[in-house]
């Protein structure tokens, strides 16, 4: 695939192009993805489901450009990834990307609010004021604005997870990745937290991709990718 | 962190109180030395005899020119001293010069004869290059300068001839004998001036020791003290004569204070070392336990800059406190030292500790700990830096 020339001419926010990862050293090696190529629009929902291992979370990661695949491209917005310029991807990173880790990932020693604030801090786009707004309300929709000023390991693990979520949205990303975000969560919670999830990215046209096993939940998003050993089946 | 907090404050701490004891102890040996014997000395002429040989111009070597310094010949005294003073004082950096002629004598009291000897002075012009007036232990100044016949005695001559301000002893030279009056006695500190010297009137000196012109040696006193050895060359290149600074003069001492105070910098260095290795170790324990932290903050857009930064932070912050509590340590236990008592004689005269109070010693103090803190904290926060996010995430949920 040569660079820079984008292989769908389309309004995709996220491509992803021959993605290949394997991991492990020497014998324990394992070719984890092989070949992953895929796209996701802006105000779109899409569902990742498939068995344990076969590689959902792996791909999440390159997408999400905490991790550099062996072979294959990724663009944001157009734009190619580079591969080897750490300062670039960490800046995409807080500019166009939200991560919702399987596990919450709350910063403990600091409050839901100062939580939701750190990626703002970094992104310097809005004054103190603005940025404390901004968390309030967050927090507020879902549903923790009385609970702004509880350290992270004073909450439950249902709200440690909408915190994480109200951080993931905080700088705008135009792209929100969820590895199975209510993977540790009772029905009712995952329900929520998925509505939740799913309601504010549509508002704001955001291009969601979702890791699910629930089966009801990957029914409610827009598209599914059913993955296998590594790659995408249809 | 509290071990390397506790050793930050010990190590500025105590390296301001050595440093405050030693420099304060240095100074006031300086402020001895100099007092009393200027800081420069003009004596004996040169005459130097140059001899300049031309090397030949072989097939192979090229011609220069050596000079040899077939010797240097000290003519003891000086003839004119006038004319030499004259010539000093037009030395910018000068502040006083006083023409002294010496020579021994002995001295005899009521009680037993000594060894002595007999400074002549003029004593405003010695009052201008020493600190004499500070020096008198009983009687006064006033009595000498109105009496021709008065004498400062030395503190420990006077002892050993059991002489009081206001007895009078005898001086002989060769087969002269003349009678004196203690007008006061004087302690320099300096154990071997304080035996043996006496401050007569320059014209009653020539007289006993019969040298109607002349001068022994021209004390000269300088307006900065620093600069009196390029000062002392200068005037041995212009004047003909040798001149020795302070510096020169009293080598010997000073560098036993100097290798003083840098051993015990070292020594005391040791706790600055001990909070780095400290430092290393916490920060390294806590880069593993915020493993997670880091690679969230690294996933939210956060650089390998700033996770350095945060762990720097941190440092920093412990340092900071170390470095103020320190501080307030050392500053307490100097003004603490201060006050102990301690009998020291032969060298100077002291009778409690000397320190020096310098922002320096603090500014060194916490340079030191910042240096070898920061030094120790780089690693561990560079570590975390290098972190991968995919890393640590992958290894902490599949
Ligand atoms: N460090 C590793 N070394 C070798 N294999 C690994 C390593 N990490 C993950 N894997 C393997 O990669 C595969 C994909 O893992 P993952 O992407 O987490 O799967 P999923 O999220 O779909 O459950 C699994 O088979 C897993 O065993
Ligand atoms: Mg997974």
């Amino acid at each position: 695939m040569p660079s820079g020339v984008t292989p769908f001419a389309d309004d995709a926010v996220l491509r992803c192009e021959g993605l290949h990862r394997s991991l492990g050293q020497g014998e324990g090696q394992v070719h984890v993805l092989r070949g992953v190529s895929f796209a996701a629009r802006r105000g779109e929902v899409y569902a990742m489901v498939g068995p344990s291992g076969c590689g959902k979370s792996t791909l999440l990661y390159l997408l999400g450009l905490l991790d550099v695949p062996d072979r294959g491209e990724i663009w944001i917005d157009g734009q190619l990834m580079p591969r080897d310029d750490d300062a670039a991807r960490t800046a995409a990173r807080g500019r166009h990307l939200g991560f919702v880790f399987q596990f919450h990932f709350l910063l403990l020693e600091f409050s839901a609010l100062e939580n939701v604030m750190l990626p703002m801090r970094k992104l310097g786009r809005w004054s103190l004021s603005e940025m404390q707004d901004r968390a309030h309300s967050l927090l507020t929709s879902v549903g923790l604005g009385a609970k702004t000023h509880r350290l992270g390991n004073q909450l439950s693990g249902g709200e440690q997870q909408r915190v994480a979520i109200a951080r993931a949205l905080a700088n705008q990303p135009s792209i929100l990745l969820a590895d199975e975000p209510t993977g540790n969560l009772d029905v009712r919670n995952s329900a929520m937290v998925f509505d939740l999830l799913t309601g504010l990215a549509r508002q704001n046209g955001q291009a969601i991709v979702v890791v699910t096993h629930n089966p009801e939940l990957a029914a409610r998003c827009d598209h599914t990718l059913p993955m296998r050993d590594g790659q995408f089946v249809t | 962190m509290v071990m390397s907090l506790a050793c930050i404050t010990l190590g500025v701490g105590l390296f301001v109180v050595t440093q405050a004891t030693t420099t304060g102890f240095e100074r006031f040996f300086i402020k001895t030395i100099v007092g009393t014997n200027g800081a420069i000395r003009i004596e004996d002429r040169i005459q130097e005899t140059l001899r300049t040989m031309e090397a030949e111009r072989g097939n192979d070597a090229s011609g220069f020119v050596v000079e040899v310094k077939e010797g240097r010949k000290y003519i003891q005294g000086i003839q004119d001293p006038a004319l030499l003073i004259e010539a000093v004082r037009r030395f910018a950096n000068v502040a006083g010069t006083s023409e002294v002629l010496y020579g021994a004598a002995e001295i005899r009291s009521s009680f037993k004869n000594e060894a002595a000897r007999v400074y002549g002075i003029q004593l405003d012009d010695h009052l201008q290059v020493s600190d004499l007036a500070r020096q008198i232990v009983r009687g006064y100044l006033a009595d000498f300068r109105q009496t021709p016949a008065g004498t400062l005695v030395g503190i420990k001559l006077a002892e050993r001839l059991q002489l009081e301000v206001g007895d009078s002893f005898q001086l002989q030279v060769g087969g002269e004998v003349r009678r004196y009056r203690v007008s006061a006695i004087f302690e320099t500190g300096i154990g071997d001036i304080d035996k043996d010297r006496v401050f007569l009137h320059l014209g009653e000196a020539r007289s006993l020791l019969r040298r109607p012109t002349g001068a022994s040696f021209i004390q000269v006193n300088v307006i900065d003290r620093d600069r009196a050895t390029q000062d002392a060359a200068h005037m041995e290149a212009v004047l003909g004569h040798s001149a020795s600074s302070w510096q020169e003069r009293e080598r010997t001492w000073l560098d036993v204070f100097r290798a003083l105070r840098l051993s015990t910098s070292i020594t005391v260095s040791v706790f600055t070392l001990i909070a780095g290795i400290a430092m290393y170790n916490t920060l390294a324990l806590v880069v593993m336990e915020k493993t997670k932290d880091i690679a969230i903050l690294r996933s939210m857009g956060y650089t390998r800059r700033d996770v350095t930064r945060i762990f720097l932070w941190q440092a920093a912050m412990v340092l900071a406190v170390g470095a103020l509590l320190g501080c307030g340590l050392g500053a307490a236990v100097t003004y603490g030292v201060s006050l102990m008592k301690i009998r020291i004689r032969g060298i100077f005269t002291a009778d409690h500790f000397i320190v020096a109070w310098s922002g320096w010693h603090y500014l060194s103090a916490v340079a030191i700990s910042v240096v070898m803190v920061m030094a120790a904290s780089l690693i561990p926060a560079r570590r975390a830096a290098r972190l991968e996010p995919g890393d640590v995430i992958r290894g902490t949920a599949q």
